[in-house]
């Protein structure tokens, strides 16, 4: 079995983030099941940038903790990563800027290059030292450079032939170092694979699902860690017709978004929670208007600006409640990649049917770590998803309505709405509690009926709701309960124990809101020892799970320190505890 | 043709105060879309919170009454989805000058193509009479019990400056003035406003109807040409004053176009819908293969 982690540490500005996706590019056409996490503060050059890269011919779901391959650019790489090599670890680092003492004896590898002087014979930037090293990573793995010399080509011919044969030649005169003089040092075996997966963020796979879900209009203001979110619909806005726009600041972002979904287009925003922090009151004229609109939510520490570029899962709580009044709304935590694609898919029709606001709630673990995606999957969900536009009346229908009311009421909850422009359908929507007409109203027996009305959309819906998943054996001796990204580490835990046959289960929610009560009482009926698994400290989703089932887990795990859970740390918490 | 009766709706009226400047502005904006037989359900009328918010209830067109201070980014989303409709966002010198600042500048900046009308009543009427971003210096009321001391924003001054493509003053107690200034904001192509002159007659004792009749002076019957931009930038400066005035001062306030200037909207430069508007654009299907395929 081959389960390799390739780590690239150094300072920003020297391409850390482009070296750590093409080796996951590398694993990923090597047929390696990929993930992908980088860890860096929030400056634009210096400070200490860290990429792993986890690739096994078994399926993968995180990081681990050891390290197969270490690329050091400095010095400050081996002091803080020199923890987690283990015997046969192999180091490649700069040996013009490092000297190291003899302070890896027990079976680690330890690979000079003098990158300064290769890059100097090459007469080539230094900045792009980082491009040597991934060729030697790659000739410590595989015997062949056209690999790389084709993900070179795919990544930097928009950049033009000039940019796409200098980074050739480069890594090629790393792979040929690592040939030359360390040929065979690393003892796994790779072969080619038939490409049947491809390579995501969890960023590329939201705004993917956006493109695919029909998506017209998108307002979002930067933030970390949705920016890859705006780039990638940005890159594609032209070809499929779709407006995306930075706003002056996130509240102009949100109304604009209701603006045009009022006018009849999908729109969306992305943000972090500073960005919905300012963006909570128009959560709630998005609901009173029942205007249709989809939210990604992209957790990091905080509170305020709190630590920019690390994760989280404390926002929980926030969206849950966010806004005053009280009003239905759907909250969706996608686990992984490919949830964040169908998700996303999902959340456009959910706004639409149900006329309210629907959160996919992530984080900077999903959005900025990449994965393997198998194509079949992602083509199938591609070609079943119909969009559902939910109740909009056609202008036939309005020619035979004397005077349309918008907010007629209903016993699904949903009026049919007209959109501006459409003749016989001249509605008034607005911030105020009103009528059936939308004229605001402030009867105790209307108040009453409209409450009621955009209630009955969470009956209505009901069928919709995703029951939490359960992963391994039906009957365990403990089961994980976690909600969001901390799904990865949690499986990942679970497959490391299966093979020391512990039995373990992991009940997954990708959709806490409304709770799927019924279901998880189900679900957990047959558990013996429970924990709950979340990444925050006061246990927003235990409380949640208490809250709506009056359950009680028999312990719980949590983190609160920017970093994501390791399966590592999952597996000693079991451990402790049978 | 588009009648009066066309815009009335039959089962409410306006419950402004009696004599309140917003019924002059309600019935000019019905005048100027009858005569420019603009059709009721291609116009959407967007307000924010306050007395000028609820003028939409009141008009037969779409309407979307947002929150204070936003109307203005809810415009821009309906623009951007349909920019076939006409776009008329209706606020309050609170909603715009103060709470909407931020999106009253970027919209200017923007030349997106709506037009912008705001009842300019220098206090807040709704909220019982604090102080506006547009109540004179050293005015006192109930939440100013010594006079402020904050000069007021002189919302004119600050459209010309800030981008804004036709820049107008209005007057409540003028509907002729207020109608035609209409028409020709409706018609003109990018960010048309109109600070209009609306006295609060419950909470305003100062800024009344007389007090103004007393001052204002049509600038385009005086011959003023709004091309050019350093003088209306000079008109714009004439009131309101940045010092307290003596009583009997009588300053002159400009009425009228003051501004007026052909540039590119924000919608003439979106390649996206320079065929259609992006609601006439919907599809079933989205083909994302390719995208898929450039990810392996």
């Amino acid at each position: 079995m081959i389960d390799i982690q390739w780590m690239i540490g150094g300072e920003a500005g020297y391409g850390i983030m482009t070296t750590g996706v093409m080796m996951s590019k590398i694993f990923t056409r090597l047929g390696l099941s990929v993930f992908d996490y980088v860890e860096y503060p929030s400056l634009i050059r210096g400070g200490h940038n860290a990429y792993y890269v986890r690739g096994s011919d078994e399926k993968v779901y995180s990081q681990k903790k050891t390290v197969d391959i270490l690329v050091a650019l400095n010095h400050e790489t081996i002091e803080k990563h020199k923890d987690e090599l283990v015997p046969q670890s192999v180091i490649l680092y700069d040996s013009n800027s490092i000297k190291l003492k003899n302070e890896f004896s027990k079976g680690i590898l330890t690979i000079p290059i003098p990158l300064l002087d290769m890059m100097n014979d090459l007469q080539i930037d230094h900045l792009m030292i980082n491009t040597i090293t991934i060729g030697a990573s790659l000739a410590l793995l595989y015997d062949d450079f056209s690999l790389l010399q084709k993900i070179m080509q795919d990544t930097f011919i928009k950049k033009g032939e000039e940019v796409v044969a200098i980074n050739t030649k480069t890594s090629k005169a790393g792979f040929d170092f690592i040939k030359e003089k360390y040929n065979g040092v690393f003892k796994k075996k790779f072969s080619l694979n038939q490409q049947s997966s491809l390579l995501m963020s969890g960023a590329d796979a939201v705004a993917l699902g956006a493109i695919r879900a029909g998506l017209k209009f998108a307002a979002i203001y930067p933030m970390t860690p949705i920016n890859s979110i705006l780039t990638k619909l940005t890159q594609h806005a032209l070809s499929y017709n779709i407006i995306v726009k930075e706003p002056e600041d996130e509240i102009a972002g949100i109304n604009m978004a209701i603006g045009a979904s009022f006018a009849g287009v999908r729109s969306m925003v992305a943000t972090s929670g500073g960005g919905f922090s300012l963006m909570v009151e128009s959560v709630g004229l998005a609901a009173q208007t029942e205007t249709p609109l989809v939210i990604v939510m992209g957790m990091r520490p905080g509170p305020a600006t709190g630590m920019p570029t690390w994760t989280e899962q404390g926002d929980l709580r926030f969206v849950m409640h966010a806004a005053q009044g009280d009003f239905p709304r759907i909250i969706l935590t996608p686990g992984d990649i490919d949830e964040c694609f169908s998700l996303t898919l999902r959340a456009f029709n959910l706004a639409e049917k149900y006329q309210l606001p629907v959160v996919v709630l992530v984080d900077k673990y999903l959005m900025e770590g990449h994965a393997t995606v198998k194509i079949d999957k992602l083509r199938l969900e591609n070609a079943w998803y119909r969009i559902d536009r939910g109740k909009i009346v056609s202008s036939a229908q309005l020619k035979g309505i004397k005077d349309f009311k918008r907010y007629i009421l209903t016993n699904d909850g949903i009026s049919p709405r007209s959109l501006p422009g459409q003749e016989g359908g001249i509605s008034f929507s607005g911030s105020d509690e009103h009528d059936e007409r939308g004229l605001y109203n402030e009867d105790a027996d209307m108040r009453e009926a409209m409450m009621e009305k955009r209630f009955k959309k969470l009956k209505t819906l009901e069928k919709e709701i995703l029951v939490p998943q359960v992963y391994g054996s039906k009957n365990a001796e403990i089961t994980l309960i976690e909600f969001g990204s901390t799904k990865l580490p949690c499986l990942e835990a679970m497959k490391c124990l299966q093979d020391e046959e512990i039995n373990i289960n992991v009940i997954h929610f990708s959709w806490v809101h409304p709770f799927p009560s019924k279901h998880f009482i189900q679900l957990v009926k047959k558990s013996k020892k429970t924990i709950v698994v979340e990444g925050n400290y006061s246990g927003q989703f235990e409380g949640i799970l208490r809250e709506r089932t009056g359950f009680v887990p028999d312990d719980r795990l949590r983190k609160y320190n920017g970093r994501p859970f390791y399966p590592e740390e999952i597996i000693a918490k079991i451990k402790e505890i049978i | 043709m588009t009648t009066l009766k066309d815009l009335e709706i039959n089962y409410d009226s306006p419950n402004w105060c009696p004599g309140c400047g917003d019924f002059g502005i309600w019935l000019s904006l019905k005048k100027a879309i009858v005569e420019l037989d603009l059709n009721p359900s291609k116009v959407v009328l967007v307000s924010g919170i306050g007395c000028s918010g609820k003028l939409p209830y009141w008009v037969k067109t779409y309407g979307f009454n947002g929150l204070h201070g936003r109307p203005i980014p809810v415009a821009e989303g309906i623009r951007l989805a349909n920019h076939e409709l006409t776009v008329i966002v209706i606020g309050g010198d609170g909603d715009q000058y103060a709470e909407g600042g931020n999106h009253l500048l970027h919209a200017m900046r923007r030349n997106v193509n709506i037009t912008l009308l705001v009842h300019n009543n220098q206090i807040y009427g709704l909220t019982t009479g604090q102080y506006s971003p547009t109540t004179d210096i050293g005015e006192k009321n109930k939440a100013t019990p010594i006079p402020t001391v904050e000069p007021p924003l002189n919302p004119l001054s600050l459209a010309i400056s800030a981008g804004a493509t036709f820049v107008a003053r209005g007057f409540a107690g003028d509907t002729i003035l207020e109608t035609n200034l209409l028409k020709e904001a409706i018609k003109h192509k990018g960010f048309a406003i109109i600070d209009s002159l609306q006295p609060c007659v419950t909470f305003n004792q100062k800024n009344t109807y007389s007090w103004f009749y007393e001052r204002i002076i049509n600038v385009n019957e005086k011959g003023h040409d709004p091309t050019d931009k350093m003088k209306a930038f000079a008109l714009s400066e004439q009131w309101p004053l940045k010092k307290a005035s003596q009583d009997d001062e009588k300053e002159q306030i400009p009425v009228g176009i003051l501004y007026k200037e052909q540039r590119l909207s924000w919608e003439e430069g979106i390649p996206q819908i320079a065929k259609m508007p992006l609601v006439k654009q919907l599809r079933q299907e989205v083909d994302i293969n390719s995208l898929l395929d450039e990810l392996l």
